[in-house]
């Protein structure tokens, strides 16, 4: 059998496991009509109205995403190579000290620019 | 290609994948349970442990010593009314813990929790299963994770939430990084991704100990990736209300934390595997007997001793220190944990060549140093981003009733007692008056 058969039963169970105690709760719990508690929840006062669309949040969120990216891809370039890292000798050295050093620039760059400050 | 020869055509690792089916669903339904268990029983432990910090007794009241009291809590919140806020996405909005939940069951599944048993007469290993890509694996299941959250602060359609949501997605992608950095140190001594490769490369030293950096590295990054004190920012009380959760009532509110305390599970079965030799026994026991204890259904004991211990430093954690600011948490994940692990692996993997290839060690010395003066002397030429001065203010002089209500002087600003207005001073003298009289 597949190696990854067994996840998918693990899958299945846990998936049945979840819906089933979302639903359990909706029909076992109470249901009393309430107008304030169907409110967005904002320490009692009427809540403030929110911005059609969803608004705008801080621009550093999306630097951190991207800066994210590049260092997750750099980390699965990484991954074979240690794993092969043995067999591979002075080249594979080499060649991935440059590639970090490729990206260390850019992420100093950004850095000393002032983009991971959070003020 | 080179190397690539070897086990070019192994998608399967030896001894996995021949599982008859009732064996497959037995470790299935073990898993599940052992997880539900093991989260009952963690609630409880952290509260007792966290009372005892501080000098309380904790719960001691519901079953035996009080150790019903998460099974008494969730069994409560089942029966307890499923709010969902007028605001909020309703399919994205119940979506949201079964997408949190969901992957937090899979990652036992690749962990190694002993050698081969026997099973109703069956030769079986105690593990689900195994991948060439394990590990890999773990990290992208837990990267799914992520989304519960996120789409539970989106969708409740309200400010904290949203706040919450956007903290801990920045903050799980950041430490996943410098989690995914810490495996490479791992990866490059035990030269295999699978999770049971790596417990068989570690019989004779634990990477936790010729790879304390990178240990010490993972040991704060899962603190970070599970959300958990003093990294829990998303859930900040003071600040947040509850975060992402603030709008969820009844189970699904509970999921999330099952979810979170599955993954404070999953993380310490994945430092245990990497790190602390997997289900083999400590060294002193390890001895005893030509290995006995490496044998059997003993290695279950030591699996489950390691990760209860590092649920223990958790705890510890928790009850210890108190929360950092968001600003200075991400600064610590960029500036410190980035850095010092990419550096890390560069100088992990010289060590490694040097030794694959017998160099002295004055050369090493000598080509580290010279990579190493490079980068600080480029990192000196880029021009730092001005920051512009802080404008002298205008008016020294400080009104503290201007608005109508009293406010504290700013920075710079002085306090003028004759500004306060008469009403205030008649008070005073009334008071003296009566004082007087």
């Amino acid at each position: 059998m597949n190696a990854y058969a067994p996840i998918l039963g693990l899958i299945l169970l846990a998936a049945v496991f979840a819906v089933g105690s979302v639903a359990f709760s909706v029909v076992a719990g109470p249901k009393r009509f309430n107008r304030a508690r169907l409110d967005s929840y904002e320490c009692g006062i009427e809540p403030t109205p929110q911005p059609v669309g969803g608004g705008r949040f801080p621009v550093k969120y999306y630097l951190t995403a991207m800066t994210f990216i590049i260092f997750d891809i750099e980390i699965i370039f990484l991954y074979p190579w240690a794993v092969r890292f043995d067999h591979l000798g002075v080249f594979g050295f080499v060649a991935m000290v440059t590639f970090i050093f490729l990206i260390t620039v850019p992420f100093i760059y950004e850095w000393r620019r002032g983009g991971l400050d959070w003020d | 290609m080179i190397g690539l020869s070897a086990d070019t055509n192994a998608n399967e690792i030896a001894g996995f994948g021949s599982d008859p089916w009732w064996i497959i669903a037995i470790k299935v339904v073990a898993i599940f349970v052992l997880l539900i268990l093991l989260t009952l029983f963690n609630i409880v432990f952290e509260r007792k442990v966290v009372a005892r910090m501080q000098h309380r007794l904790g719960p001691n009241r519901t079953g035996p010593k009080g150790w019903l009291q998460s099974l008494a809590d969730g069994t409560k919140l089942m029966f307890k009314e499923d709010i969902i806020p007028k605001a909020a996405d309703k399919v994205v909005y119940v979506l949201a813990p079964i997408v949190a939940l969901v992957p937090s069951f899979l990652i036992l599944a690749v962990i190694p929790m002993g050698p081969e048993v026997s099973i109703f007469g069956t030769e079986t290993r105690l593990q689900l299963t195994d991948l060439p890509v394990a590990v890999l694996f773990t990290l992208a299941i837990a990267s799914v994770g992520v989304y519960g959250l996120m789409l539970a602060g989106w969708s409740s359609g309200s400010t904290y939430p949203l706040l919450g949501g956007l903290r801990s997605t920045a903050q799980v992608i950041s430490y996943e990084l410098v989690m995914g950095l810490s495996f490479v140190g791992v990866f490059l001594f035990a030269g295999t991704m699978s999770t049971s490769g790596i417990v068989a490369e570690q019989e004779r030293l634990w990477y936790g100990i010729i790879l304390l950096p990178s240990f010490l590295i993972y040991l704060i990054s899962m603190v970070g990736e599970t959300n958990r004190a003093p990294f829990d920012l998303p859930e900040a009380e003071g600040e947040l209300v509850a975060g992402w959760g603030t709008e969820y009532s009844s189970f699904k509110y509970a999921m999330f934390f099952q979810a979170e305390y599955f993954n404070m599970v999953n993380v310490s079965a994945i430092a245990t595997t990497l790190f602390l030799g997997g289900w083999r026994a400590p060294w002193p026991i390890s001895a005893i007997n030509d290995g006995m204890f490496n044998t059997g259904w003993w290695p279950l004991l030591w699996f489950l001793g390691k990760v209860v211990l590092l649920i223990f430093i958790f705890i510890w954690l928790r009850g210890t220190l108190p929360r950092l600011r968001y600003d200075q948490f991400m600064h610590f994940c960029w500036k410190v944990l980035l850095p010092i692990s990419l550096v890390w692996i560069v100088a992990v993997a010289g060590m490694r060549l040097a030794f694959n290839e017998g160099l002295e060690r004055n050369q090493i010395l000598l080509y580290g140093g010279i990579v190493v003066a490079v980068l600080l002397i480029g990192s000196l030429l880029i021009p730092e981003k001005k920051t512009p001065a802080e404008p002298e203010p205008e008016e020294r002089e400080f009104d503290a009733f201007a608005g109508g209500h009293p406010v504290p002087p700013m920075p710079g600003q002085e306090f003028v007692a004759a500004r306060i207005p008469a009403a205030t001073t008649q008070t005073d003298d009334r008071t003296e008056e009566s004082s007087r009289a």
